[in-house]
């Protein structure tokens, strides 16, 4: 069906353009408000350890993550630039995919990287928005820091 | 051993001045493996529970060195190099496993888990041509091996015959504080690892420095969890290398110091949408929300309220640093708490609400000391001595990394 699946593209490509635009804020539009997000190491998903770097139990909680980002915590100016692959769907219900992605940071001085690739894994709400994911790095380890989500 | 390095005078007074060269000097470096990894020092190798069974073993690090810590089938510990006797490629690749014997994938030969070579193949050469020699004497060759000891389900290791006993490299103060957080059977919740710009003595100065925390960690003092005016103090042992900084939930006050300066830690108007995030539970009983603690050199054992964490420093070059963090919890936590430790491992980690800062500032200082020969950073908050301190506005364990660093490498 590619209605739904061109819908669900569409909206892998709005989380990562808010994400490399800098809206946050909008970022937080795609997510439903019981949703649950989480950033987690390939190696604790796959041993079943719960540890998340990131994890937002409800969009609440992320919305604290993008004013602390904004407000509270200190990193030097960053960007990202994602590429997202297309999702492979489950059509659910609950409509669910996988897709993979890779993220480049560039720093303020103009200094790019690979610094992130892996899948993210969502499960979707009928108005199409995030009600589960995981974004699971395939990088075992994190440079520096992670400021923006991935 | 090469030569000693050359070190320019120690500006004084007292332990005050740290010159820039020691972030930086490849020769200190190199010095630094051989006199304090794999000298007279006991390092962290992982926690018992991850070799939860006989049979067990993992990959760690002391110093650059690669190393095998595992659990022999009676149940022992043990650690040896992660280094075939033969041509030194690693034995084991990856995290670890479990079983009777180690096998190299090069040439397969086989060590126990003890570490001693078991099994070279083709020994006796095939079909009568080649093979080792008649003399060839495999209990004489291995990986060279570590002592263990643990405490509190910490084990650590160490390469030198000479330095005293585990319980007495930490002492009574530190030996308390570690049973604090790690008195009943742990739970693993899983690992972080992060990269780090900058040399790893940058780090570990960073974790002794209480000063930075309200001021560099806006988020912490934001919420109160963490500030200046806190109850609590920084206690430091007799060698100036372990240390404990601790404070004390809900006994902030607001404070002048922080208003006159206009502080970004200031900001008594944001308020969290879900504050679910800091609500701690007392559940050592003591009121104490916050125990950082180090181990010299290199081991950071962490509660910051419920996130309860080990953290390993693994240097990797002079100027890259490896942070492996270990979150854990207990056995018996109820589901509330296990849920509430998850959730409040946003505040540390490499995404750590207050913790990413620290990821990045060694990297400040790093780049900031290049071109600075000749030059000293300043370590003078609350004097010139080691002693421990009642408040937190103050550097006195920081200078106490110095005098056992000074101490162990003789300069």
């Amino acid at each position: 069906m590619s209605g739904l699946q061109d819908a669900v593209d569409g909206l892998f490509a709005r989380y990562a353009m808010a994400i490399d635009d800098d809206r946050l804020e909008d970022w937080l539009e795609l997510f439903a408000e019981d949703c649950r997000y989480r950033i987690a190491a390939r190696e604790n998903v796959e041993a079943g350890l719960p540890v998340s770097v990131v994890y937002a139990d409800g969009r609440a909680m992320l919305a604290d993550r993008v004013a602390a980002l904004r407000r509270a915590n200190v990193y030097e100016a960053q960007r990202y630039r994602h590429v997202i692959g297309r999702a492979l769907l489950d059509e659910g219900p609950p409509v669910s995919a996988r897709a993979g992605y890779h993220v480049a940071r560039i720093m303020r001085e103009g200094d790019i990287m690979l610094f992130s690739a892996g899948e993210y894994r969502a499960a979707f709400d009928e108005a199409l928005r995030i009600r589960e994911m995981t974004v699971v790095y395939d990088n075992a380890r994190i440079d520096t820091l992670l400021a923006l989500p991935l | 051993m090469q030569e000693p390095p050359q070190l320019p005078a120690w500006p004084g007074p007292g332990l005050t001045r740290v010159p820039y060269e020691v972030y930086r000097d490849p020769a200190l470096y190199e010095a630094e493996q051989e006199r304090l990894f794999r000298g007279p020092a006991w390092h962290f190798l992982c926690m018992e529970a991850e070799l939860p069974e006989p049979g067990s073993w993992r990959t760690t690090h002391v110093g650059e060195t690669p190393v095998i810590v595992s659990r022999d089938g009676q149940g022992a510990l043990h650690a040896f190099e992660n280094r075939c006797a033969h041509r030194g490629a690693l034995i084991c690749l990856g995290e670890g496993g479990r079983g009777r014997r180690i096998q190299c994938v090069y040439h397969a030969w086989n060590y126990d888990l003890e570490g001693n070579l078991r099994g070279v193949a083709f020994e006796g050469g095939i079909d009568g041509a080649g093979g080792m020699p008649e003399g060839f004497d495999k209990a004489r060759h291995g990986p060279r091996k570590l002592r263990v000891a643990a405490w509190c389900g910490l084990v650590f290791g160490t390469f030198s015959p000479d330095v005293a006993g585990l319980e007495d490299w930490l002492g009574p103060e530190i030996r308390a504080r570690l049973a604090r957080v790690l008195g009943r059977p742990v739970r693993l919740l899983g690992r972080h690892r992060q990269m780090l710009p900058n040399n790893w003595k940058l780090y570990v100065e960073n974790v002794k420095d209480s000063y930075h925390a309200s001021l560099l960690h806006s988020f912490f003092a934001t919420f109160r969890l963490n500030r200046l005016s806190q109850e609590g103090g920084v206690e430091v042992d007799g060698s100036g290398g372990h240390h404990v900084s601790w404070s004390r939930m809900q006994t902030d006050r607001p404070n002048e110091d922080y208003e006159k300066g206009g502080l970004r830690a200031w900001k008594d108007d944001y308020a969290l949408a879900d504050p679910r995030l800091i609500r701690g539970r007392d559940e050592f009983g003591d009121g104490v929300s916050l125990q950082i603690l180090t181990v010299f050199p290199t081991f950071v054992s962490q509660q910051v309220q419920n996130a309860l964490a080990v953290r390993q420093v693994v240097p990797k070059g002079v100027d890259r640093t490896e942070l492996l963090w270990t979150y854990y919890g207990f056995e018996d936590d109820d589901p509330g708490l296990a849920e509430l430790r998850l959730l409040q491992a946003n505040m540390v980690g490499p995404a750590g609400f207050i913790s990413m800062e620290d990821g990045a500032v060694g990297g400040f200082v790093q780049r900031g000391a290049a071109g600075a020969a000749g030059l000293a950073g300043v370590v003078e908050m609350g004097g010139a001595g080691t002693e421990s301190q009642r408040g937190r506005a103050t550097e006195t364990s920081v200078r106490g990394f110095w005098k056992a660093w000074r101490a162990v490498m003789g300069l």
